[in-house]
């Protein structure tokens, strides 16, 4: 536009802008999911680049682990994946047990499986109702806060706690469940299961949310292994990997014996498994791929979570089944000053956001000479940038949504 | 054990860049030397029937006694030790390499070790060698941006490492 032009009050296009533009988000931003601050350059609506800055909640537990024993250590573990603390509780408790060579009795391996298929619903649950709400849907929020509600209850009721829980330790677990919790969990189970088709109807069905989440932040399968991607990540890219299938022997031998399906699209047809149709009896159909999904874009990474919540229904109706069988001790968790063998032992387990690996160090002493975690949402995180360079700006929210991250854990 | 062959090969192609191999630990794990880092884990990424293609974890940790008493006591000289966790999405295995350094280049000018950054193997490795670098103080040569990236970047010191003293004060805000 010419100069001239500005005497016209009419025109209103002179002297347009048009360099890019730097726009900070978070770290106090709602659809961040804690304390994440991105960086974004923009041309318009576009963003070109992206940069996330982490550590806004970094509360030095490697650090911390060198001060403290592997039993005192454990309620650091619930902070860092505040949304599964069980699955946290988990992964050092086998970590330790791997170290020490411990092995836990029948009726503690399904008691973990039990809480912590529960853990994995209740924080799916979550990441299906904040993603919801990063898109502008905020009633799936009420409904999956509700349901969550009913198991952080069960789990009050295991443990005492309705959040970070410090339950599953290194041995075996805090105490056993008490008498009748199985029944009001499958009670529970009973009434989640006519309950997640509405979530469906919620969300994965509806236009609105189908128009924002297919085709944007495609994740091919050889990038999500180069970035370290796991979990629902990983596996809504249509790679088949799944650590409860495919970990370490004494992860593993945890789902001995139980009937599951590893969530995962297949790469040629594009369907998932239907395994999940068993779990509806009376003939529910489970929503097809929409047209417009792309293998590894936003809406497979939230189906993948969603149909994991039925496999999660299934893992935990045998469990009840199995714990119910079993008699004895649950486990005894080790002592409080137990020394640890010198050694070092590393372990991955499964959690609901992906791979989480404890790393333990021993010089023979009760407090361990090094401890690392090693974060699902770490590496998950850093693969935003490639995923959100050339998307809508409104796009951001969900192509992070669909990551699912938590910050206790990145930053720990 | 499956990793026979694995280190059998190594040993073949790298001679004396393979140190150590301990097959008999927790997990299976493999000592190299820095110069010999990246074609390692290069040929760990691509070789037949491993093809580790996943960097799970890269730790850093620091080997040092600050209590003399103790130091005498033990059998290795303070140094830092890389650790990097691999595995396989293709076969599913797992293999443990570490390589070690000397704890400074030069502690009297406060240089920072040096180690090659294997991030142009494994991307995901970009941001776990920043982590290392902010926490333990390691410098990884040919790193695209070596920053801080969990303390703010003005921070001094490098937390994880065992001679660390919390500052006392950090803009106006008491350490202790």
């Amino acid at each position: 536009m010419s100069a001239t032009n500005i005497d016209d009050p009419r025109v209103i296009e002179f002297d347009v802008r048009t360099d890019e533009m730097l726009i900070n988000m978070g770290p106090q931003h709602p659809s961040t999911h804690g304390v994440l601050r991105l960086a974004l350059r923009t041309d318009g609506e576009i963003v070109s680049d992206l940069e996330p800055h982490i550590g806004y909640l970094h509360r030095c537990a490697e650090k911390i682990g060198e001060n403290l024993t592997a039993r005192q250590f454990v309620p650091y573990t619930d902070r860092m994946d505040y949304l599964a603390a069980m699955n946290m509780n988990l992964g050092w408790a086998l970590t330790i047990e791997k170290l020490l060579d411990h092995d836990v009795p029948e009726k503690g391996r399904h008691l973990r499986v039990l809480i912590c298929e529960m853990n994995r619903i209740a924080s799916h649950l979550v990441a299906m109702g904040t993603y919801g709400l990063d898109l502008g849907a905020f009633s799936p929020f009420l409904y999956a806060f509700r349901e969550r509600e009913r198991i952080l209850d069960l789990f009050e009721k295991a443990c005492g706690a309705r959040l970070t829980y410090s339950y599953i330790a290194p041995g075996g677990a805090t105490a056993d469940l008490p008498v009748g919790w199985t029944a009001e969990c499958s009670k529970f189970i009973n009434q989640f299961k006519k309950i997640i088709p509405e979530f469906h109807t919620l969300l994965t069905t509806n236009a609105i949310f189908i128009a924002r989440t297919t085709g944007v932040g495609i994740l091919s399968p050889r990038m999500a292994i180069d970035y370290g991607c796991t979990g629902p990540v990983l596996r809504g890219s249509g790679v088949y990997h799944d650590l409860r299938f495919h970990g370490e022997e004494r992860y593993t031998e945890l789902y001995d014996g139980y009937e599951f399906d590893v969530i995962c699209a297949d790469s040629e047809t594009g369907k998932y498994p239907s395994s999940h149709q068993e779990v509806y009896k009376d003939g529910l159909e489970y929503p097809d791929v929409p047209s417009d999904a792309i293998l590894g874009d936003c809406w497979h990474r939230f189906y993948v979570r969603m149909l994991e919540v039925v496999q999660s229904v299934r893992l935990i109706e045998q469990s009840i089944v199995k714990y119910d069988a079993c008699s004895g001790s649950h486990g005894e968790p080790i002592k409080l000053t137990q020394k640890l063998p010198v050694g070092e032992a590393y372990l991955e387990t499964e959690a609901p956001r992906g791979q989480m690996g404890f790393y333990v160090v021993s010089d023979g002493q009760s407090n361990p000479w090094r401890v690392r975690a090693r974060s699902s949402c770490f590496s998950n995180l850093y693969v935003t940038a490639p995923l959100c360079r050339g998307v809508l700006l409104a796009d951001v929210p969900a192509v992070v949504g669909s990551l699912d991250v938590v910050m206790g854990e990145i930053d720990r | 054990m499956s990793e026979i062959a694995l280190v059998t090969q190594l040993k073949d192609k790298f001679g004396d860049g393979i140190v150590t191999v301990e097959l008999a630990a927790i997990d299976a794990w493999v000592e190299v030397t820095a110069s010999a880092l990246i074609d390692v884990c290069e040929f760990l990424r691509d070789v037949e029937d491993y093809h580790y293609d996943m960097c799970n974890c890269i730790t850093a940790i620091d080997y040092l006694h600050t209590d003399p008493k103790k130091a005498e006591k033990v059998d290795w000289a303070p140094h830092i030790e890389l650790v990097y966790h691999l595995s396989s999405i293709a076969t599913k295995k797992t293999l443990v390499i570490k390589v070690k350094i000397p704890r400074w280049k030069d502690e009297a000018a406060q240089q920072l070790p040096e180690i090659p950054s294997v991030a142009g193997v494994w991307t995901t490795a970009i941001w776990h060698e920043r982590e290392v670098y902010d926490l333990s103080g390691v410098n990884f040569i040919g790193h695209p941006e070596l920053k801080r990236i969990l303390c703010p970047d003005d921070w001094e010191g490098y937390p994880l490492r065992k001679d660390y003293e919390m500052p006392l004060e950090y803009h106006g805000m008491r350490g202790r």
